[in-house]
């Protein structure tokens, strides 16, 4: 297990520094900050000035040396915007979207399992239907749409939640609904048919023949090899809602790290811009490695490889 | 007879259909013999004659929910099982009947470890305390000679080799100390050396418990070894029940004559094995007559009209064929 997570840890470094690689090819390809930095009427001097504060007068392989080298110390540079390093501002931002994830999450894996149980149990049936066409609309409903129209029902016209930004309790049920119907369809229908697949399983038969009830069978025998492809979904929506939580954060005006990057864009702050995507980056990577292991944990096939 | 061994199953005109978006298909179409303490009974036919699902029937397995027992009784000392609720048959399977399946690769589940997966046959049948259902796992995967229990119980299934995994599904399947155990194919998927083994296995169980095994194959070389009697099943039906050694010898049933022939022989060279020509018919649109007729040498007009009625054709030796002549029974 130890040799796993040191393998896994390792490849995780690799491809961070491909990522940074790109982050800064990328930065570099898509125009020279300063024309974006600078007033119209700036003169030559000051142009200078500005890309000899950024670093960008000297040549490439320096710049990417500086670049690498501050990333590995943990400088990604200072935010145009905030005039504080970049770091310190994705950190101070991060806790607020981390404490919105876990709740859609675990509420949405909470609802998902045993209506993905329900439904695989009585597939075929007015269950299974009705909760299929929930599921097709939960994925097809975009999650600015669901925020506002929300936020219409609930806050003007009843006037009984906060519509924007953090604070008490209530703050939080809006946007947690908004992140949390869009995971709950997806997992429902992943452990709706892996289920169904792994009830059609030999092992299933001969827990059966051993004499356990069909309860038992699904939910300590079915359930949990259902759920490794469950696990991977589950880090691949948390990878995506870290990033993708922008729309809900900017629609619910929640200052998290969603928001963070939709200003960055806007104000054009690259430093920031990049220190968010490769923190996100190694974030994203640890989740991954969190998933791998767990996956580790329900499938003894994949500890032992 | 007085002094034969009590029957213990007893399988009364099964019918067991499964009801397909493709008609209904009547895999087990009247279907009915007995079985007797300590007793082998081969159930020999083609892949889907309806074997597997005339053991699957006896436990009230049937796939779900397709399948279903539409007439007849499955006696286990006289009780019938197709009228118990599923609560009464939980109590039934593993306890009283048990079965091995054909695929040792994925009959066991692959994320929990051997020992858990034999502890919790042994659970239901034992509820005392857990200190001695571990020594007796490790007894029971003793008795089906794997080597090291104690650290096999630690052990995954994908860690084990196909014959070791098919010892463990046999140490789950009599771990309750059953009366009937249905072994469906459970040496297919192993290779010759370690089927003979298994068998061996098998029959010293049997040897011990006085078990009554019925063993569902296609392999006449295993019913030989195994049996004592042989039911031939085609196309959803037994058309044929008798001793081993009768059956062999002089088998009355034109498609047992024709499986006979297409077995390979040791002495003299043959060039070309003899095979049954066509495909029984689906099991889903059955003729009314004799099922063989279409792939049969004596076929005639009664074939096709009417389907033949079981007659005794030897000592305890019965099959369903026009072409016997009625004779008083000669037990």
């Amino acid at each position: 297990m130890q040799r796993f997570i040191l393998r896994r840890l390792a490849q995780s470094v690799l491809l961070l520094f491909v990522l940074a690689l790109i982050v800064f090819a990328l930065a570099r390809v898509s125009g020279n900050p300063a024309d974006l930095l600078l007033r119209e009427d700036a003169t030559q001097e000051d142009r200078a000035h500005l890309l000899r504060a950024l670093g960008l007068d000297r040549p490439v392989h320096e710049q990417l040396y500086l670049f690498i080298s501050g990333a590995v110390r943990g400088d990604l540079g200072e935010s145009i915007r905030y005039r504080k390093p970049a770091t310190e501002v994705f950190f101070e931002r991060l806790p607020n979207t981390l404490r919105l994830l876990p709740l859609a999450m675990v509420g949405a894996l909470a609802l998902a399992i045993p209506l993905g149980v329900l439904a695989a149990v009585y597939r075929g049936t007015i269950v299974d239907r009705v909760s299929g066409a929930i599921a097709v609309l939960g994925i097809a409903t975009p999650s600015f749409w669901l925020g506002i129209v929300l936020i219409y029902i609930f806050s003007i016209k009843l006037g009984l939640l906060p519509s924007s930004r953090m604070g008490g309790p209530s703050h939080y049920v809006l946007p947690t609904i908004t992140l949390g119907l869009f995971l709950v369809a997806g997992m429902m229908r992943l452990v709706r048919s892996s289920l169904l697949e792994v009830m059609g399983s030999e092992f299933v038969k001969l827990a059966r023949l051993k004499g356990l009830s069909q309860t038992v069978v699904i939910w300590k025998h079915c359930l949990r090899n259902a759920l490794i492809p469950v696990t991977t979904l589950f880090g691949v929506y948390f990878a995506l809602l870290i990033t993708g939580a922008i729309v809900t954060e900017t629609v619910f005006a929640w200052p998290g790290v969603g928001r963070l990057t939709y200003e960055a864009v806007i104000f054009r702050d690259y430093p920031l811009l990049q220190a968010v995507i490769l923190l996100k980056a190694i974030i994203v990577l640890g989740v991954n490695l969190g998933v791998d292991i767990v996956y580790a944990y329900l499938d003894p096939r994949v500890r032992y490889a | 007879m007085g002094t034969d061994p009590a029957v213990v199953l007893e399988v009364r005109g099964l019918r067991a259909y499964l009801y397909t978006r493709w008609g209904v298909v009547r895999a087990v179409d009247g279907v009915s013999f007995a079985l007797r303490e300590g007793e082998t009974l081969g159930l020999v036919g083609e892949s889907g004659c309806g074997k597997t699902m005339t053991g699957l029937s006896i436990v009230r397995l049937l796939p779900e929910p397709a399948g279903r027992i539409v007439e007849g009784q499955v006696l286990l000392e006289g009780e019938d099982l197709v009228t118990k609720s599923e609560a009464e048959m939980r109590r039934v399977r593993g306890r009283r009947v048990s079965m091995i399946l054909q695929d040792p690769q994925t009959s066991l589940n692959p994320v929990f470890t051997i020992g858990d997966q034999i502890l919790e046959a042994l659970r239901l049948h034992h509820p005392d305390g857990e200190s001695s259902l571990a020594a007796r796992a490790e007894e029971a995967l003793r008795r089906v000679k794997v080597a090291a229990p104690e650290q096999r119980m630690r052990a995954y299934p994908h860690q084990m080799s196909g014959g070791m995994k098919q010892r463990v599904v046999g140490a789950i399947a009599v771990a309750g100390e059953p009366l009937v155990l249905i072994a469906d194919e459970p040496t297919t998927a192993l290779d010759v050396t370690i089927q003979l083994q298994y068998l061996a296995l098998l029959k010293e169980i049997q040897a011990r418990t006085r078990l009554a095994m019925l063993f569902i194959t296609h392999d006449f070389g295993i019913v030989a070894r195994m049996c004592d009697r042989v039911a031939v099943m085609y196309a959803g039906r037994i058309v044929e029940t008798g001793p081993t050694r009768a059956l062999f010898r002089a088998p009355r049933h034109p498609y047992t004559e024709a499986l006979m022939a297409s077995v390979p022989r040791m002495e003299g060279s043959v060039a070309r094995l003899p095979s049954i020509e066509g495909q029984p018919p689906p099991l889903h649109d059955l003729p009314t007559g004799c099922r063989f007729a279409d792939r049969c040498a004596y076929v005639d007009d009664r074939c096709r009209r009417e389907y033949p009625p079981t007659m005794p054709v030897g000592p305890a030796h019965e099959a369903a064929c026009w072409r016997i002549e009625p004779s008083p029974p000669s037990r």
